[in-house]
């Protein structure tokens, strides 16, 4: 292992030298943890996330992560890891799927106690009959939680997305943990090209008494501060504390967008912002609404792209700014209960331009002539189907 | 259409809208926020100030970041409130020592509780407030809570980034920053004609006196029993 020389988190994601590499989306979490000076990672394994937490697991031998362990199961991860963000440390771990379920009771309530930490979601299917394969229906479960969610749509948006979500996460006026999503194998397993700043730099370690909440219980006797106190004490609260509380929660989670936006360069990407139709987009279905915005285009089609980074803080005046003039919206989606078609039909006025997918879910891949289908409908152009046999 | 200066004093009704749902965003470094606007810093302690010289019943609520944080800023950041203080006419001080709910029930001229912080308003009639060394979270808490209820000006004095549920707040404030917002308080003050030798507010009632010779074991509160005493017995000592 390098030594490693702490730098600002501006100097590190923003302007730092950068070198490519071809590696895998388990790899890029790796890359990401590596620099961001984690105190502890937990892991219990499920597929496919478990190759990240084998590898950051290398990173603890190494030396870059000062403490590792397996828990028991995802809600003993999920619970140590709010117990190790209390005790002032900066943490990380990931999960898949029915993981993800599993540990979902301890996850909700993260941003509520104010725990920042950051969590890698590698999509699998939830649903019965068993399959390991990348739907992303469980991200529907973390949007009305409270959390920050970012959705990566390749290997470079994982290590940029994790790195920052450890920086944002831990900005006062934020303090809420982030998820860094992205689809399972389709990322995690297959290469990409990632342009990486220097291993022998370091985000600054955490500092727990920057925070909006008291570092720790038991802080500073003779007065007990109880960290949660209104929470856990619900018969002496007024009417309004879990209201405000909860308030203050999305009030933190709309101040991350300007960090987002700062770290991250947007909240969403535009691709030909004076198209007629756009493909919106997020994960790997944005990879793929950009193969198709590229066919389109050399097509003659005057189709646009918007890839939604952020799917909590939602981009809901962004993405109705950048609809304002559209005639159609495709909105191509892993899973089948089309959580973002609902968030964009909801962000804009005209709501009847948005068709609903196309959606594959069970492990089916998204094929860019699925989303050539509905831009041809949405231009009014014929194409024969035919079988040869 | 975002509405312009939409953080005025309440009461606001039953469940305000949080300043960040209507798009007010925290200040950048150097600026300020009054009624949800990013001004000048200058503006925004000009107008509290007013607030504090010309409502009722002016009282600073000093948070556990200057009442418990033993270090050499936190005592510095007492010393600039108490300066403060003096400063204002008739100004009062009741402390937000911690955030647990209180049993049975607030003392409301003792402290003010996040849980409750309207009661305390309501109850002294406070007019104008100052909110110093609260960790955010709870300040955010409880000024939102004080805009839904009572009409209560809001000056959040915050050592971080800000407070958009404020009337007026502050950012990046210590002990020199609080100082130079007390030379605004005198030189409004004088604008205003209000004759008014500086001095501290009174002790507060409704707190036991403090012995500064004996500690009790009552003092250490739910850690009492570490000291294991017998009943009624009084520590003299202590390392």
């Amino acid at each position: 292992m390098p030594e490693q020389r702490v730098v600002e988190p501006d100097y590190l994601l923003l302007e730092a030298p950068r070198e490519k590499k071809f590696i895998t989306g388990s790899q890029a979490f790796a890359e990401a943890v590596k620099r961001a000076n984690v105190d502890v990672a937990i892991a219990y394994p499920i597929t496919p996330q478990s190759e990240t937490m084998h590898l950051v697991g290398d990173l603890y031998a190494q030396g870059y992560v000062k403490d590792y362990y397996r828990a028991e199961e995802e809600y003993g991860a999920m619970s140590a890891i709010a117990g190790a963000v209390r005790g002032g440390a900066r943490a990380f771990t990931a999960t898949s799927g029915p993981g993800l379920l599993r540990g979902l009771e301890a996850i909700v309530s993260w941003p509520g106690h104010r725990i920042p930490a950051v969590l890698g979601v590698m999509t699998r299917v939830v649903n019965a009959p068993l399959s390991i394969q990348p739907d992303n229906v469980e991200i529907s479960y973390l949007l009305n939680s409270g959390l920050v969610v970012l959705h990566a749509e390749n290997q470079q948006d994982v290590f940029d997305f994790t790195l920052a979500g450890f920086v944002i996460s831990e900005k006062v006026d934020v303090y809420l943990p982030v998820v860094v999503a992205t689809e399972g194998f389709f990322v995690t397993h297959a290469k990409g090209y990632v342009e990486l700043p220097p291993e022998d730099m370091k985000l600054p370690p955490r500092d727990p008494y920057k925070a909006p909440v008291p570092p720790t219980d038991c802080e500073i006797p003779p007065a007990r501060i109880q960290r949660d106190a209104p929470v856990q004490k619900s018969n002496f609260m007024s009417y309004l504390i879990h209201a405000v509380w909860q308030q203050e929660v999305w009030s933190a989670n709309r101040r991350a967008a300007k960090w987002i936006k700062h770290y991250l360069g947007g909240l969403i990407e535009v691709v030909n912002p004076d198209a007629e139709v756009f493909v919106v987009a997020s994960g790997c279905a944005a990879a793929q609404g950009r193969e198709a915005q590229r066919y389109a285009t050399m097509e003659g089609l005057n189709v646009g792209l918007i890839k939604v980074k952020s799917l909590r803080p939602f981009p809901v005046d962004e993405i109705r700014e950048a609809l304002k003039n559209a005639k159609a919206v495709i909105v191509p989606e892993h899973n089948i209960v089309g959580w973002l078609a609902k968030e964009v039909k909801a962000a804009i006025p005209n709501s009847g331009i948005v068709v609903d997918g196309p959606r594959v879910y069970g492990g089916m891949t998204l094929p860019v002539e699925l989303i050539m289908e509905e831009i041809y409908k949405a231009f009014g152009i014929k194409k024969e189907k035919k079988v040869v046999v | 259409m975002a509405k312009k200066n939409p953080i005025q004093p309440g009461p606001e009704g039953y469940i305000p809208t949080p300043a960040a749902f209507q798009g007010c965003d925290l200040p950048p470094p150097g600026k300020a926020l009054l009624y949800g606007e990013i001004v000048d810093e200058e503006v925004a302690m000009r107008e509290a100030a007013k607030a504090l010289l010309t409502r009722r019943n002016p009282t600073i609520f000093p948070g556990p970041l200057v009442l418990w944080g033993w270090n050499a800023d936190a005592m510095e950041k007492a010393k600039a409130v108490l300066e403060l203080a003096m400063e204002i006419p008739n100004c009062r001080i009741i402390p937000m020592p911690d955030y647990r709910p209180k049993y049975p029930k607030i003392d409301p001229e003792a402290e003010i509780n996040p849980n409750h912080p309207n009661l305390t308003i309501l109850h002294n009639k406070i007019e104008a407030c100052i909110f110093v060394g609260v960790h955010c979270h709870y300040a955010n808490l409880s000024l939102r809570m004080i805009r839904a209820g009572t009409n209560c000006f809001t000056i959040a004095l915050c050592a971080e980034m800000g407070h958009e549920d404020a009337m007026v707040s502050l950012r990046d404030v210590h002990a020199d920053e609080i100082r130079k917002f007390r030379d605004v308080v005198v030189e409004v003050r004088k604008e205003l004609g209000i004759e008014w030798e500086p001095k501290l507010p009174p002790e507060n009632p409704s707190l036991p006196k403090e012995d500064w010779v004996k500690i009790s074991p009552l003092d250490f509160g739910e850690y009492a029993y570490l000291l294991i005493p017998r009943r009624g017995e009084i520590v003299e000592e202590s390392e």
